[in-house]
């Protein structure tokens, strides 16, 4: 066998070893992309979130409609001028996470509130119009919600989001496009 | 399977063929035949051997209900009421199907507490531990996606929940949840790709199953007093001593099985499953499966969610660190006091975790899970530390003849007849 060279300097050997290895590893990643990116929402998915137009006429006040965007509920709730009154009148402080109502509805449209379905804890439904709050209840594990849609009680980290929507005329929203 | 060489000699034309081609019967013969075990040994290490057969009855039921059934998130539950009505024995396999999940589970959790009580965790045992934690993760990713594929209420919203957990991870959380979900809920696109993993990890247990047997085989069984094999009277070979007490242990074990798909069907599931899947409305009370309620209940506990989901699989993992967290070199529960009071004080933790984990998450309950959660983590983090340092442990037999025939005998050829006959390869 031919002599093996000393520990001191590189040779080309070393150097042919590390880029070998260095291309067989991006070669590695790169086959691995496509079976990871193929997890992600795939183009109909995506197609089939497109924006939808949500008629609020039929909505009466007090009442609660719900919807589906992107397989995601929807809730758009008519707010009594009660239910406006009770999710103002409590300070910001008391608020596991605090965010005024005025930041959670459009100006002028006080009464829409247009909020995701999902409790922010592990994706229940919440009940409508349950908890001490007059907001909803999740079944799953006890949070409450008032008529903000924000939590106030139980595991829920966050206030149940608002997805983007824009008005497109007085009765009518567009939910997926951004005001 | 293990180093130990083989007795096995081929006793004909053809044997000697392949064996010198392929020592598979050898292989088979000193793993299953030979193979000699403590001669001590009770129904509690028959449990091994109940899993392998709870595993093939779950693989060849599932096999054959994959042949009727649609993953398709608006065929799925019409296809399992299709296997219920329409198919011939369709009834009986499903029940076999949904009934051995819960069987292969009481199982393995009958299987861990033996291996808990008798130190069967510790040197030269932790890799063989550490391959049983990874068969009991695989086992609860497949049994959690099964439950999935009816597609009926506690189908979607268990997947909801769980899927969720994936969320409160800081930054890639949401990217994550959305690539498990293959959109932006659960829906078609979840069930599909569970339906495959479903059907995949059940041989990647069988994988490992084989792995566990091998580095079973390397150091042998443990047994009622820890204390090793130290001569050929300590020992038993396996066959005919541990096949025939399998055998009449599987038996007992798959009657109780049968009484509960023939008499009891759906006692151990949940009727809101015979309801369609409905993204809109989540049930009154949802709850896992009872095999997952202890570690539910963790989950609940701590009103942090991020906190929560950490301690739920630090439950788990915990397991795998044992080894290292006990600190006593005395195997066998049997021969410490101290130990032996702290044992069954976790048993019942675990318990009342599965009770809690059953509750609705109000009130006391909150606070109960709080207290077992904590004394739970602290059966291994506190317990098992301190206990090996502090406690006394009783005397140790000199061998497991002596523990199981007394002094006398032990040292006189107190050995059942035939026992000794047989050639040991070990010891
Ligand atoms: C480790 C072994 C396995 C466990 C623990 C397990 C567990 C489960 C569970 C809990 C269910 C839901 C039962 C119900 O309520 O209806 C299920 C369903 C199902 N499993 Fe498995 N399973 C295993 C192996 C397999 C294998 C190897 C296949 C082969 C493809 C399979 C195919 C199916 C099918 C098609 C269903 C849907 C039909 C039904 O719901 O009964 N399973 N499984
Ligand atoms: S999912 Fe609503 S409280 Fe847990």
């Amino acid at each position: 066998m031919a002599e093996t060279t000393t520990a001191q300097e590189p040779t080309r050997r070393d150097f042919l070893f590390l880029a070998t290895g260095a291309v067989g590893a991006v070669g590695v990643a790169a086959a691995a992309w496509p079976f990871v990116a193929q997890l992600a929402p795939d183009a109909q998915t995506v197609a089939a979130g497109a924006p939808i137009e949500v008629d609020l006429a039929p909505i009466a006040e007090g009442q609660i409609v719900k919807m589906f965007w992107r397989g995601k509920l929807i809730f758009v709730r008519n707010r009594t001028p009660a239910e406006i009154e009770a999710a103002r009148a409590v300070p910001l402080d008391d608020l596991k996470d605090p965010e005024a109502d005025q930041a959670r509805v459009m100006e002028g449209r006080e009464n829409w509130l247009v909020i995701y379905g999902n409790c922010t804890h592990l994706g229940c439904v919440p009940l409508d119009f349950q908890g001490q709050y007059g907001g909803w209840f999740c079944p799953c594990h006890g949070s409450v919600f008032d008529t903000s849609g924000r939590i106030r009680q139980g595991p829920a980290p966050i206030n149940l989001p608002v997805p983007p929507y824009r008005f497109a005329t007085d009765t009518s929203i567009v939910i997926g496009e951004a005001a | 399977m293990s180093s130990h060489s083989t007795t096995y000699v081929p006793k004909n034309a053809a044997a000697k063929w392949l064996e010198s081609r392929l020592p598979i019967i050898g292989l088979v013969h000193s793993s299953f035949v030979a193979f000699p075990v403590p001669r001590n040994l009770t129904y509690f290490w028959t449990f091994g051997a109940i899993l392998m057969v709870m595993l093939v009855i779950q693989l060849v039921t599932g096999i054959v209900l994959a042949m009727h059934y649609t993953p398709h998130a608006d065929h799925a539950f019409t296809s399992v009421e299709h296997i219920m009505r329409n198919v011939e024995y369709g009834w009986l396999l499903r029940y076999m199907h949904a009934n051995g999940a819960s069987f292969f589970f009481i199982a393995v959790y009958i299987h861990i507490f033996r291996g808990l009580f008798y130190g069967s965790y510790k040197a030269p045992r932790e890799v063989l531990w550490i391959l049983g934690v990874i068969i009991l993760l695989l086992m609860m990713a497949t049994a959690f996606m099964g439950y999935v594929l009816p597609w009926g209420q506690m189908s979607f919203w268990g997947a909801t929940v769980i899927t969720n957990l994936f969320s409160v991870i800081p930054l890639v959380g949401d990217t994550i949840v959305s690539f498990l979900w293959g959109g932006y809920s659960v829906g078609n696109p979840t069930l599909n790709r569970f339906f495959s993993l479903h059907y995949l990890l059940p041989f990647m247990i069988l994988g490992v199953a084989m792995l566990h047997v091998w580095a079973l085989h390397v150091p042998g069984n443990n047994n009622p007093t820890g204390v090793p094999i130290k001569s050929g009277k300590d020992a038993v070979p396996f066959h005919p001593y541990m096949t025939v007490k399998d055998t009449f242990s599987i038996v007992c074990f798959l009657a109780v099985y049968a009484w509960f798909v023939f008499y009891l069907p759906n006692y151990l599931g949940h009727a809101d499953n015979y309801v369609p899947a409905n993204p809109s409305a989540t049930p009154a009370h949802i709850v896992p499966e009872w095999y997952f309620l202890p570690f539910y209940a963790i989950l609940r506990a701590v009103p942090d969610a991020l906190l929560g989901v950490i301690l739920m699989f630090a439950s788990i993992a915990v397991l795998a660190f044992l080894p290292w967290l006990d600190t006593s070199r005395v195997r066998s529960g049997s021969y410490r006091p101290v130990f032996k009071v702290l044992f069954w004080g976790f048993v019942v933790t675990c318990l009342m975790l599965g009770w809690l984990g059953s509750r609705p998450a109000e009130g006391i309950y909150v606070i109960l899970s709080q207290i077992f959660t904590f004394l739970y983590f602290a059966y291994f983090l506190i317990a098992m530390p301190l206990l090996g340092l502090l406690e006394k442990p009783l005397p140790l037999p000199n061998s497991i003849t002596e523990a199981v025939l007394g002094k006398k005998a032990a040292s006189g050829s107190g050995m059942p007849v035939g026992a000794a006959a047989e050639p040991q390869s070990k010891g």
